[in-house]
Formats: C-alpha cells, structure tokens, sequence
C-alpha cells in the first residue's frame, strides 16, 4: 500500500544509504588518524603506534575514548553558543558534501512488484558541484564562528587567516573546474562520472585528468589549501598560533574539529577522485560488468573509487610529511598571482580549442 | 671581517620559474621521503627489545656482600658527602658480638637509602667508597605510581646484580 503515495520504500533506502555513508566517512576518518601516524612514522624510520591492537588497529579507539573523557571546558569570557556551535557547524558540513557522491553506479533488485533500481548515490542533484562548493565555503563558518567566540587573540588570528586562505583557494578551485564544466557541459556528479565511462574511449583516455592536467594539478593544490593541511595548514601553525582556531577547545568539541578535518579529506578525495580520475570508472568495466550480475559490478564499482580515495589520503599525507609549512605571504601569493591566471589561462585555451576543434 | 673560511654567501638572487612553480622541487622531497618507506627503522620495542648497554653505563645502585656473604659498608658517610643530588641516607650501629658473620667492619650501616628520584646517576658514591660496597648496576630503573617505591631501602640495594635485574624487569618490590 502506497500512504499518501509517498514511496516509502525509496525513503528507507536513501536513510540506509546515508547511515551506511556517515558510518563508513566515520570509520574511514578514523582510520585515516591511525594511518597518518604510520605514514609519519614510516617516513621517519619509527614503527608508529604498535601498542593497541595489532600493529595499533585501536588506537583510534582509544583516542576517541580518551578525548570523550576529558574535562569540558568552555571558557568563561567565551560567546557561548557561537563557541558550541562551531565544532557542530564544522562537522556538519563535513558530513553534507557527500551527499552528491555518485558512489557506484546504479544497481537492479527484481522485487515481487517488479525490477527496483536502487541509486548508490545520496541526491543526484543537476547542480551537484556547485552544491559541494556552497557547502565547502559554509565550512569555513566553524573555523570562523569557533576562533571568533573563544574570544583569543589567537584563536581569532587563526580564524581570519582560515577564512581569507580559503576565500583566496576557493577562486581558483572554481575557475579550475570551470574548464572541467566546459568539457562535460554538465555540473551534475553524476553525468560528470558518467561521460569518464570505462578508461579509453574515442581513441583517448576518458577521465578528466587526462584532459584537464593543469586543472587538476590547480584543483588538487586548491584542495591542500581548502583542507588546512600541510604545508598550507596555516590556521594551526603551531609556531605562530600556538594551536590555532582550536586552541580554546577541549574534549569532545576538539575532537569534532580534529575528526571532521579527516572526514573533510575524505570527502575531499572522492571528490577529486570523481571529478578528475573517473570515480567507479575503470578500464576493462564493460567486459567486467557483463561478467558479474549487477549487485557485485556495483560492489566492485564502489571498492575501486574506495581506492581511490585512499590513494588520494595517503597522497595528502606523503605530501605533509614531506613539506614544510609555506609562509603566509607565499601562500596568499601563490593563491591569486599564480594559480588563479594559470587556471584563468587554462580556461581560456581549452575554450579555444573547443571552438575551433570540436566545435560542430 | 671573517672569522673562518667557513662562511657560506646567502644566494639571494630570485627564484628560477623552476623554483617558482615550486613542483619539481615537491618531486625531490617526495623521493626523500618515499625512500625511507623501505628503510631499517630505528625503533626499539623496548620492554620486550632492549639496546646493549655501554660499559660504563651507570644504572640502579647496588650494594655489595664480600666473599663471605657480610656487608662490605661501613658506614663511614662517604657517599652520602660525595652526592651532588643528596640523595643517600644512613644511620651507622656498631657491630655487636656474634654479628661478625654479617658486617665484615665493626661499624655499618643499619639504615641505608636511596631516593632514587633524586639520584642524577653520577656515580660519584660509587666512586668515592672507600669499601667498595656501593656500585651502579646495568639496570633501568622501572616506574612506579607511588613515591615511596622510588626510596631504596638496604634489602632493596643488598641484593646481587641479578635479582636487580629480576625486579626491575617484573616491575616489583
Ligand atoms: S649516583 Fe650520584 S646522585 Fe646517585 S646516589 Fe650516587 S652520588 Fe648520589
Ligand atoms: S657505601 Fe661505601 S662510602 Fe657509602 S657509607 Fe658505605 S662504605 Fe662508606
């Protein structure tokens, strides 16, 4: 029976499909701690954490537990709510731009009321790039609200470099993707992945890396930027800012902000990954979709963007174990003399050969 | 004025376009680090691995019984003057009749500590004693909740180097 002719049974499964996202962006941040540590601890001749767990699989948990256990502290001359809502805020918008994630292609289930195609992806909403980039300069409110309601000098200082680091970035990452758009003509997620189909096609490679590189190499350094991480982690220079935006908070509240930094990453990282490198698309996906029934080929669709993504994670942590941090001037400089005309100059060459070679 | 040949000019002139794009040089520093993914690492697990220890490593204290099996200290206070740390306590008694079986000089020490949270491990009392009573083991000393642990008291120093071990290994005592 259809109530109200609302199909419940699409609900139920696009709430599956969000607990099971949350969850896994949960357990993937959290595994991406204990990874960053390996990684630190491999690029410096250490063996990382090796105590909880085998090869230290529950540190992550005992840091959680840790951190849920410590005293809160909310500082007397703080704004309240505003200190409060922060990390909420900053977690939240982590957790939102996954929503238009294309996680896998699409999957039938033949029910007793007939074939049901379940969508691996939360909204496919036809402006889903411009939904993630609101969504990501909305980020930038928790830094902001957070530095700003400690009522610290450094906090604040912190605050304002995040906010100005990421408006800067954020030109660029847009004009980046601008030559993107202009090659796909759609700012859907989903049609974006979809025209990346298999790995070779029409005589040439079909994911966007390989048309757009510089775009990429500008979105992909806009992305360090836009996550804070090294070497653009300015807001938490600790040599400057002691701890930056965060310094005020403790507990659970630090926490959310340290967590939702990795879950940024992550999301972060399926986004490049389905943007440039093709999402679920792999080479040999016909041969191997006619081989699988449907259930399995989206199966194996999400584990090969799943690594992906985790290529991407573990790229970002080479990269900040490996650089030092740039200087602010050099960032700021970096941002609007060199990135944004290279991507601009990008944009002007792929419209170019747009029209005069494929125009039709 | 140059004080040694040493000096090395700051080369200030601008960045090259290969140093501005900044990406060749990531490349380099990223081989670096990569390189050390396959590197011997240097960690010692340490209770369960231990390093050797340097032949003048100077650890727990310990004091000494001659071959008869009696205290070889006399009391005389020579340790406790040479610390720099004052980290040693004794009270002396003399030697009663039918007690020579246990303290080889007519005086010792019927109480002697060491608070070992004081102690910088120098190693001065051991060279000052005169008896060669009081040595520093090749042990570490283990960690305790509780203060009065670290106070070494004479049947916690009176033992051989072996059992030392033994309890700081055990973590007991
Ligand atoms: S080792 Fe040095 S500090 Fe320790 S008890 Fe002996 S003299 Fe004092
Ligand atoms: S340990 Fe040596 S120096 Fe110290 S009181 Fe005994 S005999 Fe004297």
């Amino acid at each position: 029976m259809l109530l109200l002719s609302i199909d419940w049974i699409f609900i139920i499964e696009k709430v599956a499909l969000i607990l099971v996202i949350i969850l896994a962006s949960f357990g993937i941040a959290a595994y991406a701690t204990w990874g960053e540590r390996k990684v630190a601890a491999i690029m410096q001749d250490r063996i990382g954490p090796a105590r909880a767990g085998i090869f230290g699989l529950l540190q992550p948990l005992a840091d959680g537990g840790k951190l849920f256990f410590k005293e809160e502290i909310v500082p007397d001359r703080s704004t309240k709510t505003l200190f409060i809502l922060g990390p909420a805020l900053f977690m939240i918008t982590a957790l939102m731009t996954s929503a238009v994630i294309p996680w896998g292609p699409d999957f039938t289930i033949s029910t007793d009321s007939g074939i049901r195609t379940v969508s691996l992806q939360v909204a496919d909403i036809n402006i889903g790039i411009l939904y993630i980039f609101g969504v990501v300069s909305l980020g930038i409110y928790g830094v902001m609200l957070g530095g700003w309601s400690s009522n610290n000098k450094f906090s604040l200082l912190s605050a304002i470099r995040a906010a100005s680091q990421s408006i800067s970035y954020e030109l660029a990452m847009g004009l980046s993707l601008i030559a993107v758009l202009m090659l796909t003509g759609s700012l859907s997620l989903r049609d974006i992945v979809s025209q990346q189909h298999g790995f070779w096609q029409d005589g040439y490679f079909s994911w966007n890396f390989f048309k757009q590189p510089v775009a990429f190499l500008v979105f992909l350094v806009c992305t360090f930027a836009e996550l804070n991480r090294a070497p653009f982690d300015m807001p938490e220079c600790e040599s400057e800012l002691n701890m930056g935006y965060h310094q005020e908070y403790s507990s659970m509240k630090l926490g959310l902000y340290l967590f939702a930094e990795y879950i940024n990453m992550f999301i972060s990282s399926a986004v490049l990954s389905t943007v440039f490198f093709g999402g679920y698309n792999f080479p040999w996906m016909d041969q191997v979709a006619s081989a699988v029934p449907s259930g399995l080929f989206s199966l194996i669709c999400v584990s090969v963007l799943m690594i992906k993504v985790i290529g991407f994670i573990l790229f970002f942590m080479f990269i900040r174990w490996t650089l030092p941090r740039f200087r602010y001037d050099q960032l700021l400089n970096l941002g609007w003399k060199g990135l944004i005309p290279l991507a601009l100059l990008n944009l002007v060459i792929t419209g170019g050969v747009i029209l005069f070679f494929f125009n039709k | 004025m140059q004080l040694t040949k040493r000096a090395v000019n700051v080369d200030r002139s601008p960045m090259t376009l290969g140093e501005k794009i900044y990406l060749p040089a990531i490349a380099k520093g990223l081989k670096i680090t990569m390189g050390h993914i396959f590197k011997k690492k240097a960690t010692v697990s340490y209770p369960e691995q231990t390093r050797p220890f340097s032949p003048v490593f100077r650890g727990l204290h310990v004091l000494n019984r001659d071959e008869q099996g009696r205290e070889k200290c006399t009391a005389c206070g020579l340790c406790a003057l040479a610390c720099p740390a004052e980290a040693i306590t004794m009270e002396a008694a003399e030697r009663k009749k039918g007690e020579e079986h246990l303290y080889r000089e007519e005086k010792y020490a019927a109480r002697y500590e060491i608070n070992m949270l004081r102690c910088i491990f120098c190693g001065y009392c051991e060279e000052a004693c005169p008896k060669d009573a009081v040595y520093l083991s090749e042990t570490i000393m283990p960690s305790n909740y509780s203060r009065d642990y670290f106070i070494y008291k004479k049947e916690d120093l009176l033992i051989t180097e072996e059992q030392m071990k033994k309890r700081a290994a055990t973590g007991k005592g």
